[in-house]
This record gives C-alpha cells, sequence and structure tokens, in this order.
C-alpha cells in the first residue's frame, strides 16, 4: 500500500521547534556549563603532564586529548561518560513526553506524518549534541594553542577532526537509543532509568562479563580463540567500540586492535606512527559498526512508533 | 446540502481477539452537528482516530471528503480540524507560538500566519491572552485554544473528542455555543460526548454506542418515537373539577395516562395535545394550574435504551 505524499513534510518544522527547544531549555544550561568545565579540567590536566613528560613528541597535540593526570581522567574518557549522558538527557522523553502533555494526538492530525515528527526530534537531538561537541572541541583546541605555544600539524587536525565526526556518531547511538525507550515506555522516568541502566551495563559490566562468557563457550586450551571470542563479545558495547576507535585514531602507533601474531608483525617498525588513513582502516568496522548501530536502533524505535497507538 | 462529509461503512477496530469497534456505519452530511453518545469504552474514540488516519482501521471503509484516511492521510488530515479528548499543549509556549507550530506544521504561508492566528484566537475570546504562557491557562481555556487552532487550520469537518468533559457549567455552555458558531460559518462537526444533556442541545442527529456498536441512530425526537414509544410528554397540573383523569384519558391520541400524585397527569401521546388537555381541564370545571411539554431527552432514551437491553439481557441468560 502506497501512502499518498512526502514523509518529510513538516520535518524541517518539526526540527526548528525541537532545536529551539532544546537550546532554550534547563537542560542545555547544564549541559553548557558541563562543556565548560570538562574542557577546563582536561587541559589543566592534559597541559601539566604534557610538559613534564615530553617535548620531543611528534603528535603533542593529540596528547590534550588522551593525557591522564590523577586524579582526572583524560579528556576522551571524560567524553565516553559525557557524550551518553548528554545524549540520553536530551532523548530519553522525546516521544512519551508528547504522550504526557497530550500534544501528540494534536501534533499528529496535522498533515504530516509520525516519520516527520520522529526524524525531526532526533535529528535536532543529534544537531544540539553537536552544537555541544564542536564548541567543547574548538574550546579545547584554542586553550592547547594557547597553552602549549605550539600549532598542531595538519595530520593532527586531521585526527582530532575524525575524531570529532566519531563521537558525534556515539552520540547519536545513545541518543537512538534513548529515544527508542521514550517510544516503548509511556513514563519518561521509566525510559531514563531503563536507558542509563543498559548504559552503566554496557560500559562498565558488559566488558568485564565478556571475557567470562567466553570462557564458557570456547575449550581453555585454545589461548587466541579465546582472546578472540572475548574482544568479539566486548564489542557489542558500543562505549568499547569508541574506546578502540579513539585507540587508533589519537594514538598514531596503534596498528591494530586485535590479538597479532608474531609472525605479522615481521619487519615492522615498532612504535613507528601510521599514516592517518591507516589509522582510519585500522578503527573503519569500528565507526562503520557505530553508525550501523544509530541507524539500526532509530529504525527500531521507528518500527514501535508507526505501530504505537496514538490515544492517550 | 450537498453529499455528505463523512461516510463509514462497516468500520471496525480489534485488538487481537478483543473488538473495540464492531462494523459500525453512519454518515455525516454537510454543515451537520453529529454526536457520538455513549458511554467511556464504548468505541467513540477509536472511531474517531480510524476517521483520522491515526489508527488502522481492521476492517469496513471511512471516506473523508470523499479521501481514505489509511491510504491518503495527509490529504484528510488537510481537511480535518482534531480536538483530542482534554487537549494539551506546549506548556512552556505562548498561546500564539503554539498556534504559530502548529501553522508552520500546516504550511500556512509566512504572511498569512499571523493574521490567521490572532483572527482565530480573537474568534474563541483568547486574544487577551495571545502571549501568556499556556501553563497558566485553565482547562477551559485549553479546549477554546484547541478550537481555535481548528479556526485557524480553516478545517471543513470538526472532529470534537468529549470537547465539554471536566468543564464547569459556565466554560462548557461557552465551549457548546462555540461549537454552534463554527457550524453557523459552514463547518460540519463531529463530536463525541458521554455528557447527554449538553450534547442534546448541539446536535443534530446523534448516533448511540455501546459496546462498539451503533444501537441507535437518527434526531434526538426520532429516537425519543422509537425508544419512549410516544413522542411527547404533556404535564397537566389541575386542581378540583370533576372526572379530570378520565377526559384527559379520553382524548384521541393519547397513549397513556398516568397519575404520579393527586391533581397531577402525565399523557404520553402521538402529538402535542397541550391545547386538548387544557380544554379537558376547563371543562371539566377544573383549575388548570400548569401545563408543560416534556421533549424527549436523550437522558431518558439513553437511560430506557439500556434499561431495556439489560432487560433482554438477563431474559436471554435465564433462558
Amino acid at each position: 500500500m502506497r501512502r499518498e505524499g512526502s514523509p518529510w513534510q513538516g520535518l524541517g518544522v518539526v526540527v526548528l521547534k525541537e532545536l529551539s527547544d532544546h537550546l532554550t531549555s534547563a537542560r542545555m544550561r547544564v549541559l553548557e556549563w558541563l562543556v565548560v568545565l570538562v574542557a577546563l579540567a582536561a587541559v589543566y590536566a592534559a597541559i601539566t603532564q604534557v610538559r613534564a613528560v615530553t617535548a620531543q613528541d611528534p603528535f603533542l597535540f593529540l596528547r590534550l586529548f588522551t593525557t591522564a593526570r590523577d586524579p582526572l581522567p583524560s579528556f576522551v574518557s571524560f567524553l565516553g561518560f559525557l557524550v551518553p549522558l548528554m545524549a540520553i538527557g536530551l532523548g530519553f522523553d522525546a516521544v512519551n513526553g508528547e504522550h504526557n502533555r497530550r500534544t501528540l494526538s494534536r501534533i499528529l492530525s496535522q498533515p504530516i506524518y509520525r516519520d516527520a515528527l520522529l526524524f525531526g526530534k532526533f535529528i535536532a537531538g543529534l544537531a544540539t549534541l553537536t552544537v555541544s561537541l564542536v564548541v567543547l572541541w574548538l574550546l579545547l583546541i584554542g586553550l592547547g594553542l594557547l597553552m602549549l605555544g605550539v600549532p598542531p600539524g595538519g595530520e593532527e587536525i586531521g585526527r582530532v577532526l575524525i575524531f570529532l565526526l566519531v563521537t558525534i556518531a556515539y552520540a547519536g547511538v545513545w541518543l537512538a537509543l534513548a529515544m527508542l525507550f521514550s517510544v516503548i515506555f509511556r513514563s519518561a522516568a521509566t525510559a531514563a532509568l531503563v536507558t542509563l541502566g543498559l548504559w552503566l551495563f554496557l560500559t562498565v559490566i558488559w566488558p568485564a562479563l565478556a571475557p567470562a562468557i567466553a570462557q564458557a563457550f570456547v575449550p581453555p586450551d585454545d589461548q587466541a580463540a579465546l582472546v578472540i571470542t572475548a574482544q568479539m563479545l566486548a564489542r557489542i558495547s558500543p562505549s568499547t567500540l569508541f574506546g578502540e576507535i579513539v585507540l587508533a585514531i589519537l594514538h598514531p602507533s596503534t596498528r591494530t586492535l586485535g590479538p597479532v601474531y608474531l609472525s605479522q608483525l615481521q619487519g615492522a617498525v615498532m612504535g613507528s606512527p601510521l599514516p592517518l588513513w591507516q589509522s582510519v582502516l585500522v578503527a573503519w568496522p569500528q565507526i562503520v559498526g557505530l553508525i550501523a548501530a544509530s541507524i539500526l536502533l532509530f529504525v527500531g524505535s521507528y518500527v514501535a512508533f508507526q505501530r504505537q497507538e496514538v490515544r492517550a | 446540502m450537498s453529499g455528505p462529509v463523512i461516510e463509514a461503512a462497516g468500520l471496525s477496530k480489534r485488538y487481537g481477539t478483543a473488538t473495540a469497534v464492531d462494523s459500525v456505519s453512519f454518515t455525516v452530511g454537510a454543515g451537520e452537528i453529529f454526536g457520538l453518545l455513549g458511554p467511556n469504552g464504548a468505541g467513540k474514540t477509536t472511531t474517531i482516530l480510524m476517521l483520522l488516519g491515526l489508527s488502522d482501521i481492521s476492517g469496513g471503509t471511512a471516506r473523508v471528503f470523499g479521501h481514505d484516511p489509511a491510504r491518503e492521510p495527509l490529504a484528510v488530515k488537510r481537511e480535518v480540524g482534531y480536538l483530542p479528548d482534554s487537549v494539551g499543549f506546549y506548556d512552556n509556549l505562548t498561546a500564539a507560538d503554539n498556534l504559530h507550530y502548529t501553522a508552520r506544521l500546516i504550511g500556512i504561508p509566512r504572511l498569512e500566519r499571523k493574521k490567521r492566528i490572532f483572527g482565530a484566537l480573537e474568534r474563541v475570546g483568547l486574544h487577551g491572552v495571545a502571549e501568556k504562557r499556556v501553563a497558566t491557562f485553565s482547562r477551559g481555556m485549553r479546549q477554546r485554544l484547541g478550537l481555535a487552532e481548528i479556526v485557524m487550520k480553516g478545517a471543513r469537518i470538526a472532529i470534537l473528542d468529549e470537547p465539554t468533559n471536566g468543564l464547569d457549567p459556565q466554560a462548557s455552555l461557552e465551549l457548546l455555543d462555540l461549537i454552534r458558531s463554527l457550524k453557523a460559518s459552514g463547518v460540519s462537526i463531529l463530536l463525541s460526548s458521554h455528557l447527554l444533556d449538553r450534547v442534546q442541545s448541539v446536535c443534530d442527529r446523534v448516533a448511540l454506542f455501546n459496546a462498539g456498536q451503533i444501537v441507535l441512530m437518527g434526531t434526538v425526537a426520532e429516537l425519543g418515537r422509537q425508544v419512549l414509544g410516544g413522542g411527547f410528554t404533556v404535564e397537566v397540573e389541575a386542581e378540583g373539577g370533576k372526572d379530570i383523569a378520565k377526559r384527559l384519558g379520553a382524548l384521541p391520541g393519547v397513549r397513556s395516562l398516568a397519575t404520579p400524585e393527586p391533581g397531577r397527569f402525565r399523557l404520553t401521546c402521538e402529538r402535542d395535545l397541550r391545547a386538548e388537555a387544557a380544554a379537558a381541564v376547563v371543562a371539566g370545571e377544573g383549575r388548570l394550574k400548569q401545563l408543560s411539554l416534556d421533549q424527549p431527552s436523550l437522558e431518558n432514551i439513553y437511560t430506557r435504551y439500556f434499561q431495556g437491553a439489560a432487560q433482554a439481557q438477563e431474559v436471554r441468560d435465564a433462558a
């Protein structure tokens, strides 16, 4: 059965409205402060450490992103926590909020399809996250320039730019997950709790659980199979994928993300950096995985939303 | 009057094995106010949602201006304004901004928007609070804002779900006046309600819903004849006189006579017999104190019908 009219009708209107809601909301105020504080803390930690450790590092600028100093974690691990929180904060009441305000049936009785409403909300959420992340990224680079006094090289800029794009995709995964639960659960509090619970599970518990599960299935004498299975299982979690991408992109000397046989290392110069595109290739499956995960989750919420009854 | 604007034929909605709407058929004519009445959970809202294309149709067909809501929902939704049961608005936005959002969704050209929004707000008497946030609005004001949205949209059909639900008497009277004025401007109206007496005053025709089916349909007077037997009830209060009861009972056209208390007579008759009844009282040398004609009320029809249905059910169960 073919529907008449475009599914995108009204999309722009929804995006603009949701965007203006996000940008004027109290949540956004909190997000802005988080962004500024995280940038300051990360730069402070990294710079004091970078100055102490090395002056001859060819990728000094990347150290801004990856160096940790006790008790503060590095900027990338900050982001690993902050981005899901931001995304879940923006998405957990996207659809059930409309239900509870009893605006859903009124909006859907206007000449638009449900597609426009759901997709508009996703785009607006992702745009808000992108704005925050870009600001954070620029802040970090600007502060780094000021405090290190060394301009970044072209390749470094390329790497941090790719890192920015990957972070946005990572945010997309959690936003899509939060929106999926906002479609499934009528209560916003339930949706938020379930999403946060799943996030904690995938980020904290799953990486620890994966080797244990692998041990249960793989014969213990096959060490390589054990490691590979554990890694495959761990990669179900978007946090693991994000961590691996960061490793490949921001540490140019990373040559592989899996186990390596000694024979494969013949002729390799240990510790020498890879060119940018080789690093991207190393992390390519993970990058595609992140993007695919957000698309799949969005499709899931799309299907659930299309079939949902709109009555309150 | 041209053809019907809404046609439902054998419209059904099933959830698994449960049937929420069981093959209902009705039409709404142009410029008419049609009431869907019945207890909560009788399938009124589900019927409305199917007409709007917001809920899948399990069986039968629906046409709104000749469009199929399942296949051409946008065409249907362009023509129809919908006021949901206890309508909600974005509390953090002003009344005008809420309408502005809808106006952009509808696709009203930028230059026209402001004029139409403020015109609509004026029509429902909310122009004074156009720039106030909706969070401060009472329930009645929200319902009126919902009507303003329909006015702004320029809809040719307004579908109102329980429009007076939860309103105080004053607010619901005002709302009914607005509904009448909508009708006067040529909008056809389909409204659902479980508040019978309120609805009676505005509806041209009604359909009584019960358990997903339309059990009765027609004008209130038609239903009265159908269910209550006689269409007219004349109440006479008289003092003194001789054989008044006998004289009244002998009038041609009287089906039955009841005497609820001495001096009061209730005649069920085929037509308006007030003049004849007065003459009969005077002829019997009684003093006529009061004479009134009871229009059949929906409330009566409704209770009587369901009492009858319940008794029939008991009989069937016993058999």
